[in-house]
């Protein structure tokens, strides 16, 4: 700790330097931080799903509907315990720039097979009761300041027009993965506006036993092979995990611009720390000449460089920790559930350690092996 | 006993092609308690003596001795821990770390003790009180005077109470007065302290504030010391 002061006043020799390094080192593992989070919220995203729910598609693809009456048929098939739908609504809020995801549900049903959506039985019961009701996620209520009993008018995107509803109660995820920022509705409504009744985005269907996930999936699918509409039915997590992949390799591209930026920074870094060592070459010296050893040289050295890497570190990481929950950030919605998570600090710990060895290492090296005459010759 | 023990010393430096011959069979005595000034020539090996009884460089060949342990032969190590407790170096341009205050530059080869904070502080207390620069402890470096910058370098040499004290003209970048204030500080630490002083200088000065003078010339003692405390040998 006696030599912590040292450290110190030689961290402070160049304050605006030493600021803009541990600004840099703190913008490069925020940055981190943030990009490792997408790619660790996405794959979080793709594993939701109850292990008791499969979701049938139209076997063409998503955007290609399914007749309701597949219900039924579904309902009735062994291991099978109760069978919703939904459509994908797609409308805009305001002056037409806030966008949030919005499905036609059928109430009763939807709000069953997802315990996750938590809301008070009362308004559960009105937005049953209210034919052109909606439910919104909390998070609306503070982006908008909505209220229960507004009535709030979308602009349909896919569904061209205005589609007004009003708001019968607010719900609040238990699985961070559902998002909070989703409004839904009455499929009835959503039948007559469009005036294609009968028709249904996707069906989600609750089974009794886990293990029979793929067998029921199976028969479900043989079920309407030949159909005009054959079906393509996977559990939820397969189907969260094909939106995911709708990114791309966003993951790659995520990671590799994380890694260009702290490489960068690295640069950055053993640059700053490479010129206070070579400013002190001098002072160096006579600290041996005082009976500094070259190991205690060699870990002061590297210990400054820890101090402003870790310094960054803290910055850096503890910022997009804090700072991502304040805002209430999920991008846009797309990122629902959106936290730096436990093992992205912890690579991000890494990193700075590894900052701090590739900064200070060549620094430090040249510290303890400084040959004392030599360069007091040059200060002399 | 002499306190330094030069024996048959060989010193010589690579330039490139050609090989420099600093001392070629060096031998000389320096006794404790004795002021002594080596003067000589540039080049003539002032500062590479000094240098090698500080252990900051080693002799091609023969021993450097300093109270009775062969400083030559010991490793990066040891010497590093050796110099702490034994030398006391100071330089021509002073040397303070600027980032410290007098009283933290000072305290530096006390951080290498095992003191505690408390005997620390007293020690520098005292070390900045006995040149005179008590007042001033808490300055940084630029905030001193050239004189004062070397006395608090004194201060640092004195403060661990070395075996021997090595300064490679202190009084170079000096003015005159200053100069007077830093030798007389020498003198007194040298005649109330009995501490061991051996000072480069180019400066017939500084260097009859000495007890013994040693004239150095293409790396060979060229006069007999004068006075009594140190006793020379040539080969």
């Amino acid at each position: 700790m006696k030599f912590l002061r040292l450290v110190v006043a030689n961290l402070l020799r160049h304050k605006l330097r030493t600021v803009l390094t541990i600004a840099s080192v703190a913008l490069a593992l925020f940055l981190f931080a943030s990009l490792r989070s997408v790619t660790t919220t996405l794959a979080a995203t793709a594993q939701f799903g109850g292990a008791r729910r499969l979701v049938t598609l139209n076997a063409t693809g998503l955007v290609f509907p399914l007749p309701l009456s597949y219900v039924n048929r579904i309902k009735a098939m062994p291991g099978v315990t109760n069978v919703s739908w939904a459509n994908w609504f797609g409308g805009k809020y305001g002056d037409g720039k806030s966008f949030f995801a919005s499905f036609a549900v059928d109430p009763e049903s939807y709000l069953a097979i997802y315990p996750e959506i938590s809301l008070p039985a009362a308004e559960r019961q009105a937005f049953a009761q209210d034919r052109t009701g909606a439910l919104i996620g909390k998070r609306l209520i503070t982006r908008f300041g909505w209220k229960v009993g507004q009535n709030v008018t979308l602009q349909g995107t896919i569904f061209p027009g205005d589609w007004t509803f009003t708001i019968r109660g607010v719900y609040t995820p238990t699985d961070p993965a559902i998002g909070d920022d989703v409004l839904i509705f009455q499929h009835d409504y959503f039948d007559e506006r469009i005036g294609r009744a009968g028709i249904a985005g996707w069906y989600i269907v609750e089974i009794a036993d886990a293990s029979q996930a793929p067998a029921i999936a199976k028969s479900i699918d043989d079920m309407f092979r030949n159909s005009s509409a054959p079906t393509k039915t996977g559990t939820e997590r397969e189907f969260q995990a094909s939106f995911a992949t709708m990114w791309g390799n966003v993951s790659f591209l995520m990671s590799t611009i994380g890694l260009a930026v702290v490489f960068a920074i690295l640069l950055v870094t053993a640059n700053a720390m490479m010129m206070s060592a070579r400013e002190r070459t001098g002072e160096v010296a006579v600290l041996k000449t005082v009976g500094f050893s070259d190991r205690l040289l060699f870990t002061l050295v590297l210990v400054e460089a820890g101090v402003l890497a870790l310094t960054g570190a803290v910055i850096g990481l503890g910022g997009a920790k804090l700072l991502y929950p304040a805002i209430n950030f999920n991008g846009a919605g797309f990122l629902p559930g959106f936290k730096v998570t436990t093992s992205t600090l912890i690579i991000g710990t890494l990193v700075a350690v590894g900052l701090m060895l590739a900064s200070g290492l060549v620094p430090a090296i040249r510290a303890a092996r400084l040959p004392v005459v030599q360069a007091l010759r040059k200060v002399e | 006993m002499a306190l330094v023990e030069i024996r048959d010393v060989y010193k010589s430096f690579q330039r490139e092609e050609q090989r420099i011959d600093v001392f070629t069979g060096l031998t000389l005595d320096i006794d404790s308690g004795s002021f002594t000034a080596l003067m000589g020539p540039s080049g003539s090996g002032k500062s590479t003596l000094l240098n090698l009884i500080a252990g900051l460089d080693k002799p091609t060949r023969g021993t450097v001795t300093v109270g009775g342990k062969v400083v030559s032969a010991m490793s990066a190590g040891q010497l590093a821990a050796w110099r702490a407790s034994n030398v006391g170096f100071v330089f021509q341009s002073f040397n303070l770390l600027p980032v410290l205050t007098a009283y933290q530059n000072v305290e530096l080869p006390l951080l290498l003790t095992r003191l505690s904070k408390k005997d620390r502080d007293e020690r520098v207390k005292i070390a900045l009180d006995v040149v005179g620069l008590g007042d001033r402890a808490h300055h940084y470096p630029r905030q001193l005077s050239g004189g004062q910058e070397q006395r608090t370098a004194i201060a640092r040499a004195i403060v661990a109470d070395p075996t021997v004290m090595l300064l490679d003209e202190p009084t170079g970048q000096l003015d005159a007065r200053s100069s007077q204030e830093v030798l007389t500080l020498l003198q007194r630490l040298n005649n109330e302290f009995n501490k061991t002083i051996v000072i480069v200088t180019h400066d017939a000065h500084a260097a009859e504030r000495a007890k013994t003078t040693l004239h150095l010339e293409k790396g060979d003692l060229i006069e007999k010391p004068r006075g009594a405390a140190a006793v020379g040998g040539m080969r």
